[in-house]
């Protein structure tokens, strides 16, 4: 018999915070392939060189913390939480963007976000994202020089290109990226976000800014709405719905998330239609749905209650749409999660659930829901 | 109420927030039959098994003692008597382990059991309904019984109300997984314990009697429904398995709907909950005469051979249990990095009972359960809580949490310290089920922390009640000792005034006794003071004149009868003294004349202004011839120290005091003295 007190419970569902990570990161990988089938493979070069950046980050400053604590170091560096970091980060920058944007972010994102603020559990603010609005903000040429999809590239752009253009700037012919980004007729491409919103303030309306090639390109493939960007949406929406169902993040983020900025939507259609976007637009371009099923739910910086969840999520919706119609960058999706886990800690005071035994004389009889009669087996 | 009972009886029920499955595993024992275990060699029976304060003694080291006899007893009502579980003999009293998670020890009886077994003499009650409450409580106090659910609250204290109540709530829920003693005590004793409840419905007199069960035992629902087929009022109600619905206000809220009010208790809502096995020993102990000494214990597991439920008489050591259903233990051989070397035992289910810090620790009346599990089966148990990493902020406590509390932010809380916030998120409504810490993905061991944290704001909340009692007396003090002061000076007060008032008396030669004190101080002062100074010229005389003239405007600081008729006195026997010698008729007339005018003047107790200007002249005077001797500079206190102690032998104690006071007056004006002829020699020298 084992002298020495434990306390109770003994038992455990041997769930571990690794897996959970784990989880997440099997359900980022449709959306990082389709990601890869339409944009080449820029974004996979990017990811692999900020998943060795952020581990070597993790790697210096659990080093010098372990004087501290005892875990062992290797269980915690490769507990899932900076490989995630990393691949969020990945997938948000630009196809060819140079090398060293990655290793900065990552660096950013793994020491100043995360451990500066207290290590896994205790930042404030999502690492990638934080990392991505610091380098839009500081490299602005680089963060928004968007290639359009690899179909109407007019270079060829294999992966060696894609290598040397990362790392050198130019193709293995000596193409530029701003080269690339041109089409036949000399237009620069953008993002269809960015044409639209162009496109918007210039005066044409929706139904004839959607036929560019950039929106649908006519294949059989195009749902119409922005060409390769809808179905790296869809894919991570699947990926979103698998995780919900695994019960590995919370549903009430994303659904109202998406929610309000239908209404947003809906709204603004009704008053002007000729120059409002689709519900659907809004929803399957850009990084609207990465942000709302693996960002938004990050447990770390998002609200703990669930009508906390409701809410940070419905503000994240208005807020992407303000910044889409209204501010200067196409996307709002990084900004609009970075002011929401700023006001996560002040919802979470004011959303408390009651506490059994505590203010009784609200909770009617009525309310309480009846439950079938147990079944004897 | 009408609305409950409406639908308990269409079986729709209630139920509460959060809750988790844990895989049962009560299929290890659920099978089998309670077994009768053979006689331990001895037995070790604490002398608190319940919550409370524990009994006097009635028996004392070497006494033989019978099965079923009182060992401990109290008026108390806290207190719950312990009896022995059978016959043999008192071997020692002493302090051992006992069953309780903080493993101390406290005092404990040890019977050395003798095999035989004999009974003590029982009565036999045949017709319970024919008692009356009081009875049937003091029979239910009398048999030592306490909760046996797991908290051992004392039931006579728990049943002691007014009748009329609304619900007798039967807890038969037994949610924990392993443990099925009640189970098993529900297939084979249902009889015995609708005895029990009717007892207590006798007692109580409920509007209804609610029985509830989880689904996971069809054969002990079959039993009840069975047993209370022919009772109107007692509803067996089948509940979904979840954990915990045995908890006390888990179990009221799927019942009834209603929610305890935090910090009341439920008999505040007009419901009183019973364990089964409560129920049991109740109607054992009114109709049987049998008090609680023996109770059903799962003894269970992977690592025994045969687990299976027992009786087990209280006092068992866990040793005996567990040879009787061949434990083995498991030796770590490989496995480095594990602080464990071999089994735990845990005492109670795997969710909420503690781990058995050695063998010898007893079977007491909450104990339903001894779980010896193995590695695989249980690999937490084996781990000594050190995988713990930081919090993730999941939430998945608080979706679990039967409280409907934040686990979350208590543990943010309790790992600050921070009392303030862990009571305004109700830390104390926390019931300790470790639904929490089960789910935790960080395994932070959660249920820790929150005890630790419950008993440094206990202990710092009694701390806080005797400083706030030392404050209070310590004011009580201070205002006491005021007040004695301001007596005694009020006391010092009218002692002085009598005094001065009986000095001030007159006497019947027209002088008041102070005068006549200070009279004869002065005589003998003069006396000293005329053998010095013998040789004195006219011309100081007559300086002394003039600077009289000029000093005579700081005589008003003069103002106290002793002083100035001291200085006169004094300055009367002085002139006395010179006009005996004959030296210097002029001044000296001069000064007699001006001294006899005082000396007339005296003797009229009316004219004390100018007294105090007669005395402030002459002792100008005597002051200016002091001064003029600068070798006589310390003779003057002496001597009027010598003439003053001469004086008292003919005096009575007022003169004395009267005189101890003017020496001081002396001395003081001899101090000014020598700070001026310091001062005026400082000045010649520069």
């Amino acid at each position: 018999m084992a002298f020495w007190i434990a306390s109770s419970p003994h038992n455990h569902n041997q769930t571990e915070t690794s897996a959970l990570m784990r989880l997440v990161i099997y359900a980022l990988l449709p959306g990082i392939l389709t990601q890869w089938y339409f944009f080449g493979w820029g974004n996979v070069i990017h990811i692999s060189l900020a998943i060795t950046t952020a581990l070597f980050c993790e790697f210096i400053a659990l080093s010098l913390r372990s004087k501290s604590n005892t875990k062992k170091l290797s269980n915690q560096i490769f507990d899932g939480s900076a490989i995630l970091t990393a691949i969020l980060l990945g997938i948000c920058l630009p196809a060819v963007a140079p090398w060293w944007i990655s290793i900065i972010g990552a660096a950013f994102a793994i020491l100043v976000v995360k451990q500066l603020y207290g290590g896994l559990g205790n930042n404030p603010f999502n690492p990638a994202m934080a990392a991505y609005v610091m380098l839009l903000i500081s490299f602005p040429i680089q963060m928004t020089s968007w290639l359009p999809p690899l179909t109407l590239i007019n270079i060829d752009l294999g992966f060696a290109n894609t290598l040397t253009t990362i790392f050198t700037g130019f193709t293995s012919d000596g193409y530029s990226v701003e080269q690339l980004k041109t089409n036949i007729d000399g237009f620069t491409m953008a993002t269809p976000l960015d044409t639209l919103k162009t496109n918007v303030g210039q005066g044409y309306i929706i139904s004839e800014i959607v036929q560019g090639r950039i929106f649908s390109n006519n294949s059989s493939t195009s749902l119409g709405l922005s060409l390769g960007w809808e179905w790296i949406n869809i894919a991570f929406l699947a990926g979103g719905l698998i995780l919900i169902a695994k019960k590995a993040i919370a549903w009430q983020s994303p659904l109202s998330f998406l929610l309000s900025l239908f209404v947003c939507s809906f709204i603004a259609y009704t008053i002007s239609p000729d120059s409002s976007a689709s519900t659907l637009f809004h929803w399957l371009s850009g990084g609207c749905m990465l942000g709302a099923f693996f960002i938004l739910t990050d447990p770390v910086t998002g609200a703990t209650s669930a009508k906390g969840r409701l809410i940070i999520g419905a503000l994240a919706g208005l807020l992407v749409y303000l910044i889409r119609t209204f501010g200067g960058y196409p996307d709002g999706v990084a900004f609009a999660i970075l002011l929401c886990n700023m006001a996560a800690p002040l919802v979470d005071q004011y959303t408390r659930p009651r506490t059994y035994g505590h203010d009784v004389e609200k909770v009617s009889i009525s309310e309480a829901k009846p439950i079938k009669q147990g079944e004897v087996k | 109420m009408k609305s409950i009972i409406e639908r308990i009886k269409q079986n729709k029920f209630w139920q509460f927030h959060g809750g988790i499955h844990p895989p049962e595993q009560k299929t290890l024992t659920s099978d089998k039959p309670i077994r009768q275990l053979p006689l331990p060699k001895q037995l070790i029976l604490p002398l608190q098994q319940h919550i409370g304060r524990q009994g006097d003694l009635l028996v004392k080291v070497g006494d033989k003692v019978l099965k079923g006899q009182a060992l401990t007893q109290s008026k108390n009502p806290m207190a719950v008597p312990i009896h022995a579980p059978t016959s043999g003999i008192v071997s020692a009293i002493k302090k051992s382990v006992i069953a309780h998670p903080s493993g101390l020890s406290e005092l404990c009886i040890f019977i050395d059991v003798d095999y035989e077994d004999t009974w003590q003499p029982r009565k036999i009650c045949q017709d319970f309904s024919k008692l009356s409450q009081q009875e049937i409580i003091k029979k239910i106090a009398d048999s030592g019984i306490a909760g046996m659910g797991g908290a051992g609250f004392p039931t006579h204290i728990k049943v002691n109300t007014k009748p009329d109540i609304n619900f007798l709530v039967i807890n038969a829920a037994e949610c924990e997984p392993y443990i099925t003693a009640d189970d098993l005590l529900m297939c084979e004793q249902s009889e015995a314990i609708v005895d029990g409840i009717k007892i207590l419905d006798q007692l109580l007199n409920p509007a209804f009697i609610l029985i509830g069960i989880e689904a996971n035992k069809p054969r002990a629902i079959k039993a009840l429904q069975h047993a209370t087929k022919n009772i109107e009022k007692i509803n067996v109600c089948v509940l979904p398995t979840k954990y915990p619905t045995g908890g006390e206000k888990q179990l009221i809220k799927i019942l009834t709907g209603i929610e305890v009010n935090s910090g009341t208790l439920p008999i505040h809502s007009s419901i009183v909950v019973q364990n089964v096995a409560t129920c049991f020993a109740i109607s054992d102990a009114i109709i049987n005469d049998i008090p609680l000494i023996k109770r059903v214990v799962t003894v269970t597991g992977q690592a025994l051979n045969k687990p299976q439920n027992v009786w087990a008489l209280l006092g068992t050591p866990v040793s005996h249990l567990l040879e009787q259903t061949g434990f083995s233990s498991e030796e770590n051989t490989s496995a480095s990095n594990l602080p464990i070397t071999s089994s735990p035992v845990i005492m109670g289910g795997p969710l909420m009972g503690f781990s058995v810090l050695n063998e010898l620790v007893p079977i007491v009346k909450t104990s339903n359960c001894i779980l010896a599990p193995r590695r695989t089966e249980m690999p937490s148990a084996f781990d000594g809580n050190s995988n713990e990493v930081e919090c993730i902020r999941c939430g998945q406590c608080s979706d679990v949490c039967p409280s409907q509390l934040l686990p979350q932010e208590l543990q943010w809380s309790a790992k600050a310290k921070d009392h303030q916030q862990l009571i305004k998120l109700n830390l104390f409504d926390c019931i300790d089920c470790g639904a929490c810490a089960y789910v935790c993905p960080s395994q932070i061991p959660l249920v820790q922390y929150y005890r630790v944290a419950k008993a440094e704001i206990r202990q710092q909340q009694q701390l806080d009640i005797k400083s706030e009692k030392a404050k209070v007396r310590f004011e009580a003090r201070k205002l006491r000792l005021e007040k004695e002061k301001i007596a005694r000076e009020e006391k010092h007060k009218k002692a002085a005034a009598s005094r001065k008032a009986t000095m001030n008396k007159k006497s019947s030669d027209g002088g008041t006794a102070s005068s006549a004190v200070a009279a004869a101080l002065a005589r003998v002062k003069a006396k000293k003071l005329a053998n010095n100074k013998e040789n004195e010229s006219s011309a100081s005389n007559d300086e002394v004149e003039l600077k009289e003239e000029s000093a005579l405007p700081s005589s008003p600081n003069e103002v106290q009868d002793e002083k100035s008729e001291v200085k006169a006195a004094i300055a009367r026997a002085k002139a006395k003294r010179l006009a005996k010698n004959k030296v210097s008729p002029p001044a000296e007339q001069t000064t007699a004349g001006e001294i006899k005018k005082v000396e007339t003047s005296s003797n009229n107790a009316d004219d004390d202004k100018k007294i105090r200007i007669d005395a402030a002249v002459a002792k100008a005077k005597a002051k200016a011839k002091a001064n003029k001797e600068h070798v006589i500079e310390d003779q003057p206190l002496t001597s009027i120290e010598d003439e003053i102690e001469v004086s008292p032998q003919a005096e009575d104690k007022k003169a004395r005091i009267a005189a101890a006071v003017a020496k001081a007056k002396a001395k003081a004006v001899a101090k000014k003295e020598q700070a001026k002829q310091l001062k005026s020699t400082n000045k010649e020298s520069e």
